[in-house]
């Protein structure tokens, strides 16, 4: 009788949002679970675990990633950034002011996209905008809050930080 | 007035864009238990064997629940076993269950299942349902349980009739000079919330059971789980923190059951049960589909005499809401006309689809999909203007309903100014079709819409105020936030009733049911009304209290003391007051003594003079009010390649009054969103197994980023007199119209009636191609 799952664990060193974790993982563990169940960073949301809806979104090496795509032993050696991450940024601060969520389940997802967007090109267009953006999926808003809250960020831009 | 009508900033806002909003998934403790489900790969099938010797070797498996020994549940008629017992009725049907230590193990122990399925003929649509050639799927429906309001047909697959009879049928026919008939089909599609649905169950020594759950009824899960498990109803405690999308889709009670089962089963040990996407699509209740025939009379000059309709509606392989949506259907069984003459049957159909729980709308935008298009084919034959067709026969005060509620201007808002405005967004007066070149066309379609609630006549909603020390406010409510901000309004109007800064009324976003009062469940664009009277009411019980201890203090008759800036004064010498602080905790004398304390505000509300329909009538008064409004949509139409781009979508809603402009406008646009795509491109593709061939979204599509057109909002202002401000409900009513707004816009464009849900290109084509046949 194959008692498969396997058990074979391993312990992995990751950097999130600037801190190191020491976590035991096992091989097949995607650095989503591992982000909501190891470390207490349950802003990531699992949304449909197939890389479709974009809730997962963390930024990996200054890169939009689904972390349900993402194996968590790939993460090693990593610049790991998650919404907690995050503090009082304009991105935040637009999404506030523009009701740019509801249920807020997508909420973390969208930011990070947006910022992650905003990290690689600090003016894009709204086509790129709107190539980035389309891999997240919101349902409560019609999607013109959210693009209201990132076109403030990029009409800003010149006279303050992103981050 | 100071707060209301602002687009005061939401008190969820910080915790939702720093990912510390906690949903129900969010809460892991690790002795927790994982379930995972075994589900059936079929529609309809005899369940020959279920083994599950390899399962219960995998190592961490704590137990596995198959059928048996389970109580019948659902809302309205007891159908359904929580986990199949001997047959399955619909793809995704729940067949056993795993628990485990571990996700990875419970889903390696589910796979390892072994189910031995005969299938069976499968009932795919609702118009086969009513075939007697076709199977019967429940031969016990006599034998269910059900509450008095349902009228189950046993011995067909008819779950519940709802008869509408107003006027004289015959009478209707005879004045009506021009005629239209036309039939109408999409099938079931879902809500596809992005939290999919998640619960825990845990049941202490004491007995207690504690669920948590990412629901719009709490309250409903309390007494469901102690109905149908003979659990005392004091002894059951469910907890609902925020929820992330529900559309209805989470008024419904299903993995609250599992999740309680699966933790009878390991000695009351804390188990969570959540669904992956599939599941969320397949397992639990879907949006309800419909097959319709309307058929319409009118005078010469365009006046409406007789409307006559049969629905039948695909509540899928179980009852539970789905006989409710059906009686919904019926109530509003038109669109918001002066009709007299009416005559409907609404019937709920048992099919081998996954059955229905209450979707946006309830029953409304797909009974006006319908209705709205007939409509449109009448304007036609008449050679009418569709809105002019509307406004000449547009509901108004002194008119009934279809259940003959008479209505005045309070009960129905002011459909010929929706309409007006419309007309001005949409430049009606330059036509409906305009062309920009050889291939491509701008058409425009218009849908009249209108909504009441059909909730219990008896459903109440109470809200507590208790202060904190330095006098600021924390409102206690049973509304759940599933997105709507909601509670950011109560807290508006407690802040409007107190004369508080919006800043010191705190809100307790989190429902728990022993220390929260009833919400009967978050769900019909009722909670502002609900809530929000019952806020009011509880803002002037703490004031009265506060002004009788200021009374005793300031030595004055209560009636001498007036409020603002949170502090109580001498209406005749202001300078005499005292503040709130020094009031709410009870007021302490310079020589330490004390009089008073804490004070507690209380509030309820629950709507008057709501009836029953009668049976063999539908008279009867569903809901307070009717929310009405007209919609219109524009795209751009390639009259070639048959695709189109919507470019624009329009919503004049009277909502009585805007308590908050920005989350209203967010509430219609994502209406408006949802409903688009309802309209143009969500829709569960059956095969012959009745299996959906479409359960994730790579195949099932919401709307994305940039694919949104542009939307405009428009609101009107007609007071619904009883409700808070005025305010009317309008959390679904911008989606009512857009399915009808699009396919009247479609069917005008390509020249071709377009009456299937969703109107994709293939769908034109098709009509097209058979046209030209």
């Amino acid at each position: 009788m194959n008692r498969y799952p396997t058990n074979q664990r391993f312990t992995i060193n990751l950097e999130i949002n600037k801190e190191w974790y020491e976590i035991d993982i096992l091989a097949s563990d995607i650095l989503l679970d591992v982000l909501r169940d190891k470390i207490g960073l349950t802003g990531a949301k699992p949304g449909c675990l197939n890389g479709d809806c974009g809730a997962c979104t963390v930024i990996v090496n200054n890169q939009p990633i689904k972390s349900c795509l993402m194996l968590a032993i790939e993460a090693i050696d990593t610049e790991i950034l998650t919404i907690e991450g995050l503090k009082d940024t304009p991105i935040q601060r637009a999404f506030v002011e523009h009701f740019a969520f509801q249920c807020g389940y997508c909420t973390s997802g969208f930011i990070l996209i947006c910022q992650a967007l905003l990290l690689n090109d600090n003016n894009p267009s709204p086509e790129k905008i709107k190539t980035w953006l389309s891999s997240n999926i919101c349902r409560c808003t019609g999607y013109k809050e959210i693009e209201e809250s990132i076109r403030s960020v990029i009409n800003n831009i010149k006279n303050q930080s992103i981050k | 007035m100071d707060i209301i009508g602002k687009g005061v900033t939401r008190k969820d806002a910080w915790e939702k864009v720093t990912g510390q909003a906690i949903y129900t998934g969010d809460h892991k403790e690790t002795k927790i238990l994982h379930v995972k489900k075994v589900i059936s790969p079929y529609g309809h099938a005899n369940i020959k064997n279920i083994d599950i010797t390899k399962a219960e070797k995998v190592a961490g498996v704590r137990a596995i629940i198959t059928g048996g020994n389970l109580p019948l549940t659902g809302e309205e008629i007891r159908d359904r076993y929580p986990i199949a017992q001997d047959k399955v009725r619909y793809h995704g049907e729940v067949v056993a269950l795993v628990v485990a230590d571990t996700p990875k193990q419970a889903k390696f122990a589910a796979d390892s299942i072994q189910v031995i399925y005969e299938p069976l003929p499968v009932i795919n649509s609702p118009i086969d349902a009513i075939n007697p050639k076709y199977p019967l799927l429940h031969p016990d429906l006599d034998t269910y349980k059900k509450i008095s309001e349902v009228f189950p047909e046993p011995g067909t697959n008819i779950a519940n009739r709802t008869k509408i009879r107003k006027g004289d049928i015959k009478k209707g026919w005879q004045e009506s000079d021009i005629i239209v008939e036309e039939k109408f089909s999409f099938s079931p599609s879902d809500h596809v919330a992005m939290e999919t649905r998640c619960s825990l169950a845990e049941i202490r020594a004491d007995n207690k059971v504690v669920i948590s759950s990412s629901s719009q009824a709490p309250f409903m899960i309390k007494r469901l789980i102690s109905d149908y498990f003979g659990v005392e109803i004091g002894n059951v405690i469910v907890n609902t923190p925020l929820v992330g999308g529900a559309f209805g889709g989470k008024a419904s009670v299903q993995l609250e059951l599992l999740a309680y089962i699966a933790s009878k089963a390991v000695n009351g040990r804390l188990v969570i049960v959540e669904n992956s996407r599939e599941e969320d699509i397949l397992t639990s209740p879907c949006h309800i589909g419909l097959d319709a025939t309307v058929k319409l009379g009118c005078t010469k000059s365009g006046l409406l005499k007789i409307a006559e309709m049969t629905y039948l509606w695909d509540g899928g392989a179980y009852a539970d809401k789905a006989t409710d949506l059906s009686r919904a259907g019926a109530v509003d069984c038109t669109g918001p006309y002066n009709i007299e003459n009416i005559w409907c049957d609404s019937l709920c159909m048992y099919t081998n689809h996954p059955y229905a729980s209450p979707y946006r709308g309830f029953a409304h935008s797909e009974v006006l999909f319908a209705f709205e298009r007939t409509m449109d084919s009448l304007s036609k034959k008449l050679g009418i203007d569709p809105l002019e067709l509307r406004e000449m026969n547009a509901i108004l005060p002194g008119n009934s309903t279809p259940t003959q509620v008479q209505l005045n201007s309070s009960t129905v808002g002011n459909l010929p100014k929706c309409i007006s405005e419309l007309k001005k967004k949409m430049n009606w007066e330059e036509g409906q079709l305009v062309k920009i070149n050889d291939n491509t066309i701008r058409a425009k379609g218009i849908a009249c819409v209108w909504k009441t609630s059909t909730i219990d006549t008896n459903a109440g909603s109470g809200v507590i105020l208790t202060f904190n020390p330095d006098g600021s406010v924390n409102v206690i409510s049973g509304v759940i936030e599933i997105g709507t901000g909601t509670k950011t309004v109560l807290a508006q109007i407690v802040s409007e009733k107190l004369k508080m800064d919006i800043d010191h009324v705190k809100v307790q976003m989190e429902v728990n049911t022993q220390s929260t009062p009833e919400h009967w469940k978050t769900v019909a664009s009722r909670a502002t009304l609900m809530a929000g009277r019952a806020a009011i009411q509880a803002a002037e019980d703490a004031l009265l209290q506060i002004k009788q201890l200021a009374s005793i203090v300031l030595r004055a008759p209560v009636e001498d003391i007036d409020l603002g800036q949170e502090r109580v004064y001498l209406r005749g010498d202001p300078e005499i007051g005292i503040p709130f602080n020094q009031l709410v905790y009870g007021y302490k004398y310079p020589d330490g003594s004390a009089i008073g304390g804490q004070i507690i505000g209380r509030g309820q509300y629950t709507i008057p003079h709501i009836t029953n329909l009668d049976p063999e009538t539908g008279a009867g008064k569903p809901g307070p009010e009717w929310t009405v409004g007209a919609q219109g949509v524009e795209v751009e139409y390639d009259i070639n390649e048959y695709t189109y781009k919507i470019v624009r979508a329009i919503s004049v809603i009277d909502a009585g009054k805007v308590l908050n402009q920005k989350t209203a406008e967010g509430q219609i646009m994502g209406a408006m969103s949802m409903g688009l795509a309802f309209g143009g491109r969500e829709t569960f593709y059956f095969d012959n197994f009745g299996r959906v061939l479409n359960p994730q979204f790579r195949t099932y599509r919401p709307l994305r980023y940039g694919e949104n057109p542009e939307y405009i909002c428009e609101f009107v202002n007609t007071p619904q007199l009883d409700a808070p401000y005025g305010a009317r409900g309008l959390g679904e009513h911008g989606l009512l119209g857009m399915p009808a707004a699009l396919g009247n816009c479609l069917s005008l464009a390509a020249g071709i009636p377009l009456n299937q849900l969703p109107l994709i290109p293939e769908l034109i084509w098709r009509g097209k191609k058979g046209s030209r046949l």
